[in-house]
């Protein structure tokens, strides 16, 4: 797997990273140093293994569907960069 | 004071030697007067009133143990009113509105924090180079790292500015520093202390710890800090061992496997110290058994698959809208997202994001994170086998003692490497210490047990046992070379 400047463009916009010109080879040999680390991976028999996602093999636990938590709305966004009104301010996303 | 440990401490504590005020202004001087080791990102300004107020519980008949003693907190563990930053300039500016389990856990025994410790760009990296309040060094040479992430613990109880810290390790991060300081740090089995609150990187393989300077100081920090958390569905439901019972166990009678691979290409330096180690636990009765954990050398091409997957999904909620850091001046939206993650992470957390978000991208998925995740499997296969025949794995911790700060930094995968032997127990959940057991050319070796599932009061007391016979645990930095 080449990572080329394309790949790097497309996979920051997924990202939501901004990357400009001068910090593309950087991450482009970023990128490559671990793929071609995973290339390694290939070397193994892995046909019919099942793949882990929870190392003990668990499920996730459900609890009740019961309110727990206090509303501390006021608190959490005393945090914010920016709230209006109880809502948190982005820039406008329809003129 | 400064130079007992966690367990002399509570017993001066008990007897009046000194009060929890003298104890812990004690520290703060001295974290003060080595603020050039960079172990602190915030110093707690509190310590001295919640000492005074552990004073007066102490007075009035309260007799828990960890009532009045100091301790330090890596910076991931989310504290109630305090910045918890997680060595990131996106968390520069955030102050928690709530207690991570694991400090609720320590604040109800009693402790008292003298701050938050410095670690590696939200726990990724093994040298504490990738912070953005910059490197730790290590008090046994200046001139070296301390290991990583959590670098800034492990040099904080070595450099005698706490007897116990907190920290986590998602592919060594607790072992290796505790390996490179000379001091003991345990992971526990995947589960088993509660992540709610501890900021994530890798959430399958992420699992806080305490490091300490003996095995038993870590298992009084256990005690506290394991057990069944609701807001976490991931953490078990598995009763807690008593630790410190435990640590009486003898040696005696315990089957020691030794790992074919892990042995393969050590120097002999640290081989001699392994040979050392494992002579001194066969002196006190353990028997040793060869075993092969043959998928072994996946294990880091696998890490570096999954732990960047989990993170690019984990460090997508940085955002610069509900906390955190927000760029000037944006000019939509999505040049509000972009440029306030491109400003404020850094280069490690970016490559690691772009790694993971390309492994999870249609196309490859199959080819990296599903043949990453089959290989973690062969990985706990080996282990599953291994352990049914033995007590516990045995091995080094790292393939060298600490390095000097920037002789890895430009190269990522020498800097992967470090981890070769403490990734595997990320991968398959399972628990292990790193002891104390030598030196190298003065500096510190750690050697490294891994225990069955939820086996951690096996491994303190091996780490106990050894260390009534040995002195490498009370060997002290001289801090001026």
């Amino acid at each position: 797997m080449e990572v080329t400047d394309s790949v790097v463009k497309n996979i920051a916009a997924l990202a939501q990273l901004q990357v400009d010109k001068t910090e593309l080879p950087r991450l482009a040999a970023g990128m490559q140093n671990i793929l071609d680390l995973a290339e390694q991976m290939q070397s193994a028999d892995t046909e019919g293994v099942t793949p882990i996602s929870n190392p003990l093999d668990a499920t996730q636990q459900l609890r009740p569907d019961a309110v727990i938590e206090q509303d501390q709305r006021e608190l959490f966004q005393s945090i914010a960069p920016a709230t209006e009104d109880g809502l948190y301010l982005v820039p406008r996303v329809v003129e | 004071m400064l130079n007992r440990t966690l367990a002399e401490q509570i017993s001066d504590l008990q007897k009046g030697e000194y009060s929890c005020s003298e104890l812990t202004e004690a520290y703060l001087i001295r974290i003060s007067e080595t603020s050039d080791l960079n172990t602190f990102i915030t110093v707690a300004d509190d310590a001295l009133e919640n000492a005074a107020h552990a004073d007066e519980l102490r007075a009035s008949g309260d007799d828990r143990p960890l009532l009045g003693i100091p301790v330090a907190h890596k910076d991931i563990f989310c504290q109630k009113n305090v910045r918890t930053t997680a060595g990131s300039r996106m968390l520069d500016n955030f102050v928690s509105p709530y207690d991570s389990t694991v400090i609720e856990n320590l604040n109800a025994a009693g402790t008292v924090s003298l701050g938050k410790t410095n670690m590696d760009e939200f726990a990724m990296g093994s040298s504490n180079e990738n912070s953005y309040y910059g490197p730790v060094k290590n008090p046994w040479r200046t001139s070296c790292v301390p290991g990583g992430s959590s670098g800034g613990s492990a040099a904080a109880v070595a450099a005698r500015l706490c007897s116990a810290a907190t920290g986590t390790d998602t592919g060594g991060s607790i072992r290796q520093p505790a390996s490179f300081c000379g001091i003991t740090g345990i992971k526990p089995t995947y589960g088993r202390i509660s992540r709610w609150g501890m900021i994530a990187y890798a959430s399958s393989l992420d699992q806080a710890g305490p490091l300490a300077r003996t095995a038993e100081d870590c298992a009084l920090l256990m005690t506290h800090m394991a057990g069944h958390d609701p807001r976490d569905s991931t953490s078990s439901p598995e009763p807690v061992d008593n630790y410190l019972e435990s640590l009486s166990k003898p040696v005696s009678g315990l089957k020691l496997g030794i790992c074919r691979e892990y042995l393969e290409d050590l120097t002999p330096e640290i081989r001699a110290v392994f040979d050392e180690f494992v002579g001194e636990l066969v002196s006190q009765g353990a028997e040793t058994r060869e075993i092969s954990l043959p998928s072994s050398p996946l294990a880091i091409p696998a890490y570096y698959i999954i732990a960047p997957a989990e993170c690019s999904a984990n460090l997508s909620r940085y955002d610069g809208v509900r906390f955190g850091y927000r760029c000037e001046d944006p000019k939509d939206l999505d040049d509000l997202y972009r440029r306030s993650r491109s400003e404020s992470f850094g280069a490690e957390v970016k490559n690691r994001i772009m790694v993971g978000a390309f492994a999870l991208s249609a196309g490859y998925y199959d080819a990296y994170y599903n043949k990453a995740q089959q290989i973690r499997r062969l990985i706990k296969n080996d282990f599953v086998d291994a352990l049914s025949g033995v007590d516990v794995i045995l091995g080094p911790t790292t393939p060298g003692t600490a390095f000097p700060i920037g002789e890895k930094s430009q190269d990522p995968l020498a800097m992967y490497m470090q981890d070769i032997y403490t990734i595997s127990a990320n991968l398959a959940g399972l628990p292990a210490i790193s002891i104390p057991a030598g030196f190298v050319d003065g500096m510190p070796v750690g050697v490294q047990a891994i225990g069955n599932y939820f086996d951690e009061a096996t491994l303190l007391a091996i780490g106990h046992q050894y260390q009534q016979m040995t002195s490498w645990h009370q060997q002290e930095p001289e801090m001026n070379s």
